[in-house]
C-alpha cells in the first residue's frame, strides 16, 4: 500500500523541518519553534482525550500550569536536575489529574465540559492566592534546570531537548492508542453503551487516559517553566485552556501531529499579527468561529488530501464523533436522512 | 462576629446568588431548548455594563441610558443568534464550545478597542444612594436591597412568561419535543430567536445592576460565566428550578465563605481556601448526585 508511506513521508519530512530550519534562523525562531513544541506537546495532550477517547475538556491549562508551578517550585527550592524535577513534575500534574478526573468523570457530555472548566478555575485560584509565590503575578525562576551534566541554559541544546522530548511522547502516544487500551478508549468514543455492553467498564479506562494525558500537560508545562524561566497564574487560565482546544482543531483533532501544527498555526498567527496590532483576538476569535463554521478540515486534513495521503480505511483525522448523550436525542430529532450509514461525519 | 453583620452578609450573599440566577437561568433555557452551551454568556454581561456606561456618557440619564444598555444588548443577541448560533444548532458540542469561545475572545478584546484596557467605575444612580438600618445596628444600602428587589421581580416575570403565556407554552413545548412543536406550524427559528434574546437580557441586566458593584473592565464577565457554570452543573443543567436553587446556594456559600472562613482559620493558605469554597460544594454536590440536583428529565 502506497499511501501509509507518504504518511510517513510527511510525517518525516515535518521532522526534518523541525530539526533543520529553527537553528539555520537563529535565537528568535529557536526560541519561537521551542514554544510551538511545548503548546504542541500540551495540544497533543488533549488530542488523546478529544480526538482518542471524545472526552472535551475545557481544563488542560490547569494541568500544565500544575506541572509549570512544580517544576518553578523544585527549581527555587534548588532541585536543578532535570532528571529530577521533571518526572516529579509530571507526577504532581498526574496526581492532580487523578483527583479533577475522579470527580469530573463521573459526569458525561455538556457536564463534563462544565466541570473541568470549573475544576481548572478552582487550581487557577490556587495558584492566585499562594503570595509566598508572588500570588497573582507569579515568579521567575534563577535557571534553567540541567540535564544531568548538560546545562540546558543555551536555546539551541534547550530545544533540542524539547523536540526529542516532543517526538517520544508523540511515538509513545501513537503506540497507546493503537494498543487493546487503545482500542477500548476509541470505542467509548465511537459508543460508550457498546463498549460497556462488551464487557469494558468505560470509568477506569477514561480515568487511565485522562491521567496519562494530564501527566503529559504537566511535562509541557515544566518545560514551558524552563523555557520561560518565569510561571504564573495565567498558565493556568481558562482561555490558555480554550486556546489549547482551538490549537487541536485548527490542527486536526484525533491525528497527534495535528495539535501541533496546531501550535504552530496559532502561534505564528499571533506573532505576525502582534507586529501590526496589540489585539490580535480581535481577529483570532472571528478566525475560530469561521473554522468552526465554514471549513470542514484541520491543518492536517488538509495536507492529508492535498497530498493524497488519506488512507480511506483508517480513522481520519478531524472532528471527532463524539457519543454524547444529549446527542442521542440530536441524532434522532434531525432528519434521517442526514445519518446515512457510513456517512463519517 | 456580630449578628447585624452575619445578617448583612446574608443579605449580600442572596442578592449575589440571585445575579447568578439570572446569569444560570439564561445558560439553561439556552442549553434546555436549543440544546447549544453558550460560553459568550459572559460576554453579554459584560457587555450589560459597557453599554450602560456609554449610553450614560452620552445621555446623561439613568432613566434614558438603562433602557437604552437593554436595547442594545438585545441587538447583539439577535444579530449573534442569527449569524453564529443558528448554524450551531445542528453541530456537535464541540462546535459549539470553540464558536461561542471565540466569541467570548472577540468580544473581550472589542471593548478593548473602543474602550480601552482600563477598568471604569460606574457610580451608582444618585437616587439610590444611602442606606436603611434593616436590623438594629445595621446599616445596608439602598442600591442592594433595589438590585435584589428588581431580580425577584425579573424572576416573577420570568416565571409568569413560561408558564401563563402563549410563549412560555411554546418554551415548554421546545424543550420536550422540538420536532413536534416544529410539526405544529410554529416558527421554531423565531422562537429561538426570542429565546437567545430573552437570556441576553437577563445577562446584561445582571450586568447592568452589578456595574456600578463591581467595575466594568475587559473579561469582567468571565469569572462570572465560570460561576454561573458551576451553578448549572449544581443545579441540573436543563432545569430553572435548578438554576434558582443551585444560585442561591453558590451565592450564599461563597459569601459566606469569604467571611467565616478567614474568622475561623488563619493562616497563608486562608485566601486559597476561600476562592476554592464554591468548587469544594459543586464537588460535593457531583459526588452524591452526577447530573446535579435538579436534572431535567429526559425521554
Amino acid at each position: 500500500m502506497v499511501v501509509p508511506q507518504r504518511r510517513s513521508l510527511l510525517l518525516l519530512l515535518l521532522l526534518a523541518v523541525a530539526i533543520v530550519l529553527p537553528p539555520y534562523f537563529g535565537i528568535y525562531y529557536t526560541r519561537f519553534a521551542t514554544q510551538i513544541a511545548i503548546y504542541g506537546m500540551a495540544a497533543l495532550s488533549i488530542d488523546l482525550l478529544l480526538g482518542y477517547t471524545g472526552l472535551i475538556t475545557f481544563g488542560q491549562a490547569a494541568l500544565f500550569g500544575v506541572g509549570a508551578y512544580a517544576a518553578g517550585m523544585l527549581t527555587v527550592y534548588g532541585l536543578t536536575n532535570a532528571f529530577v524535577v521533571w518526572p516529579l513534575a509530571v507526577l504532581i500534574s498526574m496526581l492532580f489529574a487523578l483527583a479533577i478526573g475522579s470527580l469530573s468523570l463521573r459526569t458525561r457530555g455538556f457536564q463534563f465540559i462544565m466541570v473541568t472548566l470549573a475544576f481548572a478555575q478552582m487550581v487557577y485560584y490556587f495558584a492566585q492566592s499562594l503570595r509566598n509565590w508572588g500570588g497573582d503575578d507569579g515568579f521567575t525562576m534563577p535557571q534553567r534546570d540541567h540535564l544531568g551534566g548538560t546545562s540546558l541554559a543555551d536555546h539551541t541544546t534547550f530545544y533540542y531537548v524539547v523536540l526529542v522530548l516532543l517526538v517520544l511522547v508523540m511515538f509513545l502516544s501513537s503506540r497507546i492508542v493503537k494498543s487493546e487500551f487503545g482500542m477500548v478508549i476509541r470505542g467509548i468514543r465511537d459508543n460508550e453503551r457498546r463498549v460497556a455492553a462488551v464487557g469494558f467498564p468505560p470509568y477506569p479506562y477514561k480515568l487511565v487516559i485522562f491521567v496519562i494525558a494530564g501527566g503529559i500537560a504537566g511535562l509541557a508545562g515544566a518545560l514551558m517553566a524552563n523555557h520561560a524561566k518565569f510561571v504564573s497564574p495565567a498558565m493556568l487560565s481558562w482561555q490558555l485552556s480554550g486556546e489549547m482546544l482551538a490549537m487541536v482543531i485548527l490542527g486536526s483533532a484525533n491525528s497527534l501531529i495535528g495539535p501541533v501544527l496546531g501550535a504552530a498555526f496559532f502561534l505564528a498567527f499571533r506573532d505576525v499579527l502582534s507586529d501590526f496590532t496589540e489585539h490580535w483576538m480581535l481577529f483570532f476569535g472571528p478566525l475560530l468561529v469561521m473554522r468552526v463554521l465554514l471549513v470542514r478540515d484541520g491543518i492536517w486534513g488538509m495536507l492529508l488530501r492535498v497530498t493524497g495521503a488519506q488512507d480511506e480505511s483508517k480513522d481520519k483525522p478531524g472532528e471527532p464523533k463524539v457519543d454524547f448523550p444529549e446527542a442521542v436525542e440530536r441524532t434522532t430529532d434531525s432528519k434521517l436522512a442526514e445519518s446515512k450509514p457510513g456517512a463519517a461525519k | 462576629m456580630t449578628l447585624a453583620l452575619l445578617v448583612e452578609q446574608l443579605f449580600n450573599g442572596v442578592q449575589f446568588g440571585l445575579m447568578l440566577f439570572l446569569m444560570a437561568v439564561g445558560v439553561t433555557l439556552v442549553f434546555g431548548i436549543m440544546r447549544v452551551i453558550n460560553l459568550a454568556h459572559g460576554s453579554l454581561f459584560m457587555l450589560g455594563g459597557y453599554f450602560l456606561m456609554a449610553s450614560l456618557t452620552w445621555t446623561r440619564s439613568y432613566a434614558l441610558a438603562i433602557p437604552l444598555a437593554f436595547i442594545a444588548a438585545a441587538l447583539v443577541a439577535v444579530v449573534l443568534e442569527i449569524v453564529v448560533l443558528r448554524p450551531l444548532y445542528r453541530r456537535g458540542p464541540l462546535d459549539q464550545v470553540l464558536a461561542t469561545f471565540g466569541l467570548s475572545l472577540f468580544f473581550n478584546e472589542a471593548v478593548t478597542v473602543i474602550w480601552g484596557r482600563e477598568s471604569i467605575p460606574l457610580s451608582i444612580p444618585p437616587f439610590l444612594t444611602g442606606s436603611v438600618e434593616i436590623i438594629p445596628g445595621g446599616a445596608y444600602p439602598v442600591y442592594r436591597l433595589v438590585i435584589t428587589a428588581v431580580a425577584i421581580l425579573a424572576g416573577l416575570l420570568l416565571y409568569l412568561l413560561i408558564t401563563r403565556t402563549r410563549v412560555g407554552a411554546l418554551i415548554r413545548a421546545g424543550s420536550d419535543n422540538r420536532e413536534i412543536v416544529a410539526a405544529l406550524g410554529i416558527n421554531i427559528n423565531l422562537l429561538y430567536t426570542l429565546i437567545f434574546a430573552l437570556s441576553a437580557m437577563l445577562a446584561a441586566l445582571a450586568g447592568i445592576m452589578m456595574g456600578p458593584l463591581l467595575s466594568v473592565e475587559p473579561g469582567a464577565g468571565d469569572p462570572i460565566l465560570i460561576l454561573t457554570l458551576v451553578v448549572v452543573v449544581i443545579g441540573g443543567i436543563g432545569s430553572v428550578r435548578g438554576a434558582l436553587v443551585g444560585a442561591l446556594m453558590v451565592g450564599i456559600f461563597d459569601t459566606l465563605s469569604r467571611v467565616l472562613i478567614p474568622l475561623v482559620i488563619q493562616t497563608n493558605a486562608t485566601s486559597a481556601l476561600v476562592g476554592m469554597a464554591v468548587y469544594v460544594l459543586m464537588a460535593v454536590v457531583l459526588l452524591f448526585s452526577r447530573t446535579g440536583l435538579f436534572a431535567a428529565h429526559r425521554g
